[in-house]
């Protein structure tokens, strides 16, 4: 019971909005609701930080490398429900819904990181994935784009696609081994290792969570539903799904350790592909979100490097990657939010003179920008730091030099929305109205961006010991 | 360990002061809201800066090559990143350099900025901190922190406070240099993995490959050429320094160039001895192509900024040269001539500013004549437009004597090129004078003009003395770096070895 709290709690939620959803209440109402589900949820979470033990026949591991990602999923959401303040894009009607499949997508994320056998594994991923698939359209349709429809549209398919293809490779590794539990998977697999199926196995799942992480070429659909969800969806859909997909990489990756070579290479290209794709399209973008989608597509290469390492390090550092980029998007779509008061979609050229309506703001965009593009002394450099240094240890000295090379690329269109927001005066000075809460956990997110910048040891020790927890 | 560190218990540490000072200071700017306020607690903290560095003048022993003033603590154990800061005698004048120019710096835009000055004075005082922070640091990747957190200011500097063509110019400076930069880190790295340690001074002198040294030299060599900038990696440097405000291109021309020639002497010389030796003559060659660019280009300038933008160019290429002949002579010309360019083109460019806030011009042909009306700034002006020519009895000379005697006695074709450029120097500086000081047309618009006020005496007589006191008695600046500059050497020739040469690259 205690091992199981937070996903207990999370569950209770659900049901709280379910219950909620069928009266017509206030936007106000409901938004309370929440805020006090997703609060006790942070702090159920980090009270079960230290648990440990399997659960339901051990499909379901319970260890320091499953809650602590369940405690960062907590934080996601607690902070996308912060800063959506009335969620302005979302139609009235649906609100208590939305948020109910926010919930929903949520317990699956934290079902997923604890998740050690396939089927069950499968299950809460497609929970989150479903409550996803319907948060998009759902979208208030008042500016007539009906952008969403499309992009639900292709989100659903191509979700659906790599799900098959994940389920195809399942039943490879069922069919190979006779077993679903990842623990008996892995002595088995290292006999059968140079058989092809079993890397074809191995290769199809990993493309399921390759899909979430939109690593290139599993990336499509990210842009688009960047572009098309509301806001605050995205900011959602762009950091805690992706912690979730960190993790299930690193706990299927570390399936095949020692003869991880050839798979290595195969991941190391991704990342490349992914870097270069990324970065190139999102020189070109107008729109903020689908620059952050691609650049998102970029951050999905950088981690691809802690992971290919495949040693506790290389992990150790993947971890802090994705835990530093979950909080530079936060701050960067905290921002976002704010700007775009009616829930529409920004423009770059939007932000223009950011500094005149909301100094705050601009400083914590600016921070975020800088911190994504990987400029000391924030989180970003760092987290890129540890991992170059990781993987040139391995000897991946192409794929580093590429890395570097791609850091220098992204710097242009980073540095150009800090340009419009700070260097270019507004016609019309407009402030924009931000509430102490947002500015609160604005300054927080700046904070930790700092620190983990700063002084990441504490960071890198508590993920490594996580990772001890798996390997 | 640390045998290459000297840490004395009981005495403050300066340097850490040094950067956090200036820190806490953009920390406290950024609460208060008073622009005025802002420019009196920014040049409060500058000042104080600059006394916390003289206890390191009168403290430094010069009869040790170690590094003096050390601090040493763990930052990041599982890569062993550790907090490590030290002087030596290359580092300290530049360190001092940057903590007196500072409270000019501050001084020198009292006026020239009148928008968001509370924003601009928390950019100058972290960049200060950043730049004292790349000199002391003795840990690569504190030094590769803060080499590249100093970016972000500076781009600002320019963005936000420059001329008409600030985008271009603050983006062109920003790319071009952090382009260098990611391959340097590159190559941290990889002499990371190498020596299981980011302290530098541990990478010195030790065995690396014939292949490893040229890759990592060339990595350094991208990042410092740029950064110096030596031809042809210069076309980033007379955008950015047009078009940034009067204090961004003080610390530009005096300090961020310098940046790149103490990376050469930092890391090229000792931790790639070999690879150095084998590059020399191209890139003495190439600091011959920047004398001579620089000067031919200076010549044809009509904007003053401009003029002296290329002419550091110039003045530069003499830099990278002393380095690279590899001689006691050249090195310490070289040291003594990056703190004479940072004092001359730093007033340089403080002179040409004073004129723009009368004249909002910075044209040559718009400020012909004003010397009748400024007796005070001509006077200024001249003295050092005479410093920047190597005028005998001015900083510039002795530092450039010294470098052509180091290059003479071992590369006397080079040398010898290399003579044109500082008749080049006169001759464009001479222009430059004779317009201004001498120049006889009665231009309507400067009937108001007003000679210098008190402030702005203070600001450019620091330099003047300067200009005097290295120029007559060089001696105690060369006295701290005589040390340093015979172990570099040292290190240097001790690697000497087989030698680098093409067939040893190509398997």
């Amino acid at each position: 019971m205690k091992l199981f709290a937070p996903e207990l709690w999370v569950l209770t939620g659900c049901l709280i909005l379910f219950g909620v959803s069928l009266f017509k209440v206030s936007s106000r109402t409901v938004k309370l609701w929440v805020g006090f589900i997703a609060l006790i949820n942070i702090v159920v979470t980090s009270l079960t930080l230290f648990q440990e033990g399997p659960l339901f026949f051990n499909a379901y591991q319970i260890d320091l490398f499953s809650q602590l990602f369940k405690l960062l999923v907590a934080v996601g959401l607690g902070v996308v429900v912060l800063l959506g303040n009335e969620f302005p894009g979302i139609e009235k009607e649906v609100k208590a819904e939305y948020y109910l499949f926010m919930l929903l997508s949520s317990l699956g994320l934290m079902m997923v990181v604890s998740c050690v056998e396939l089927l069950s594994l499968f299950i809460a991923l497609e929970l989150s994935s479903f409550a996803l698939y319907l948060m998009v359209p759902m979208r208030d349709d008042r500016s007539g784009v009906r952008s969403q429809m499309e992009s639900a549209a292709k989100y659903i398919l191509f979700g659906v696609m790599a799900t098959g293809i994940m389920l195809f490779g399942m039943s490879y590794l069922f069919g190979l081994t006779g077993t679903t539990y990842l623990g008996e998977l892995l002595p088995r697999l290292h006999s059968i290792a140079d058989q092809p199926a079993a890397v074809v196995g191995i290769t199809m799942v990993l493309a399921g969570f390759f899909f979430k992480l939109g690593l290139f070429p599993f990336h499509f659909w990210l842009p688009d539903v960047y572009q098309g969800a509301t806001n605050e969806t995205t900011a959602f859909i762009a950091s805690v799904p992706k912690l979730a997909a960190v993790a299930l990489l690193i706990r299927v990756s570390a399936l095949y350790l020692p003869e991880g070579q050839t798979a290595s290479l195969l991941l190391g290209g991704l990342a490349v592909f992914s870097m270069f794709y990324g970065n190139l399209l999102a020189l070109v973008q107008k729109d903020i979100k689908r620059m952050l989608g691609f650049s998102g597509i970029a951050h999905a290469g950088y981690v691809m490097l802690g992971i290919l390492v495949l040693g506790e390090t290389g992990y150790a550092t993947s971890v802090f990657y994705i835990v530093a980029y979950l909080v530079m998007n936060l701050a960067c779509f905290l921002v976002i939010c704010n700007v775009a008061g009616k829930g529409e979609n920004l423009q770059i050229d939007d932000l223009t003179g950011l500094y005149q309506r909301a100094p705050l703001l601009a400083l914590i965009l600016g921070i975020s920008m800088f911190a994504l593009a990987g400029i000391p002394p924030f989180a970003g450099f760092m987290g890129k730091f540890m991992l170059l240094t990781g993987a040139l240890k391995q000897g991946y000295l192409a794929v580093v030099i590429m890395a570097a090379i791609n850091t220098a690329i992204s710097i242009y269109y980073y540095l150009s929305v800090v340009r419009v927001a700070y260097c270019s005066a507004a016609d019309e000075v407009t402030p924009v109205p931000v509430s102490p809460l947002i500015k609160m956990a604005g300054v927080m997110l700046v904070l930790i961006i700092l620190v983990m910048g700063i002084v990441p040891s504490t960071f890198l020790n508590m993920a490594t010991q996580a990772i001890r927890t798996i390997l | 360990m640390n045998d290459f560190l000297i840490i004395k218990d009981g005495v403050a540490p300066f340097l850490s002061i040094l950067i956090f000072l200036p820190l806490a200071g953009a920390l406290l700017l950024f609460l208060t809201g008073n622009e005025n306020f802002a420019r009196f607690l920014a040049l409060i903290v500058t000042l104080l800066t600059a006394a916390v560095s003289m206890p390191l003048y009168f403290g430094f022993d010069t009869t040790t090559a170690k590094y003096q003033f050390g601090e040493h603590h763990a930052w990041i154990p599982a890569f062993d990143i550790n907090y490590t800061l030290g002087v030596d005698g290359i580092s300290l004048l530049l360190v001092l350099m940057t903590t007196l120019l500072m409270p000019l710096c501050v001084l020198g835009s009292w006026k020239y900025i009148q928008k968001r000055v509370r924003e601009f004075m928390v950019c100058l005082l972290i960049m200060e901190a950043s730049m004292i922070g790349v000199f002391v640091a003795l840990d690569f990747v504190l030094f590769y922190v803060l080499w590249e957190a100093m970016l972000i200011p500076m781009y600002l500097l320019i963005a936000i406070w420059g001329g008409p063509r600030k985008t271009y110019a603050s983006i062109k400076f920003f790319l071009y240099t952090l382009a260098g930069s990611v391959m340097l880190l590159v190559a941290i790295i990889a002499l990371y993995l190498h020596n299981n340690s980011f302290s530098i001074p541990m990478m010195m002198g030790q065995e690396y490959s014939s292949l490893f040294q040229v890759l990592v030299f060339l990595a350094f060599f991208l990042a410092f050429a740029i950064k110096v900038p030596m031809f042809p990696f210069h076309t980033w440097l007379p955008a950015a320094h047009v078009e940034a405000p009067t204090a961004g291109s003080v610390i530009l021309a005096s300090v961020l160039l310098k940046m790149g020639t103490y990376g050469f002497l930092r890391f090229c010389l000792p931790i790639t001895p070999e690879a150095t030796l084998f590059f020399v003559p191209y890139i003495l060659w190439l600091s011959v192509a920047g004398i001579l660019y620089g000067g031919f280009t200076a010549l044809a300038q009509s904007d003053m900024k401009k003029l002296i933008a290329y002419s550091s160019v110039g003045h530069m290429g003499f830099v990278t040269l002393g380095i690279f002949v590899l001689n006691k002579n050249g090195i310490e010309g070289a040291i003594l001539q990056m703190i004479n360019h940072g004092v001359t083109t730093g007033a340089l460019f403080l002179c040409v500013g004073m004129i723009y806030e009368r004249t909002h011009s910075r044209e040559l042909a718009d400020a012909t004549g004003i010397g009748k009306l400024m007796p005070w700034y001509v006077t200024f002006l001249g003295f050092f437009s005479l410093s920047s020519l190597a005028f005998p009895g001015t900083n510039s000379f002795v530092g450039e004597f010294l470098i052509l005697v180091g290059g003479f006695t071992k590369y006397k074709i080079i040398a010898g090129c290399a003579i044109p450029g500082a008749v080049l120097a006169a001759a464009y500086m001479l222009r430059m004078l004779q317009k201004v000081v001498w120049g006889g047309t009665n231009n309507p618009a400067h009937s108001g003009l007003g000679d210098l006020n008190m402030r702005e005496i203070a600001t450019l007589a620091p330099l003047l003395l300067f200009v005097f006191w290295i120029g007559l008695s060089p001696e105690p600046f060369m006295e701290i770096m005589h040390t340093s500059v015979a172990n570099l050497l040292d290190q240097v020739n001790s690697a000497g070895g087989a030698g680098i040469s093409m067939a040893t690259l190509i398997p």
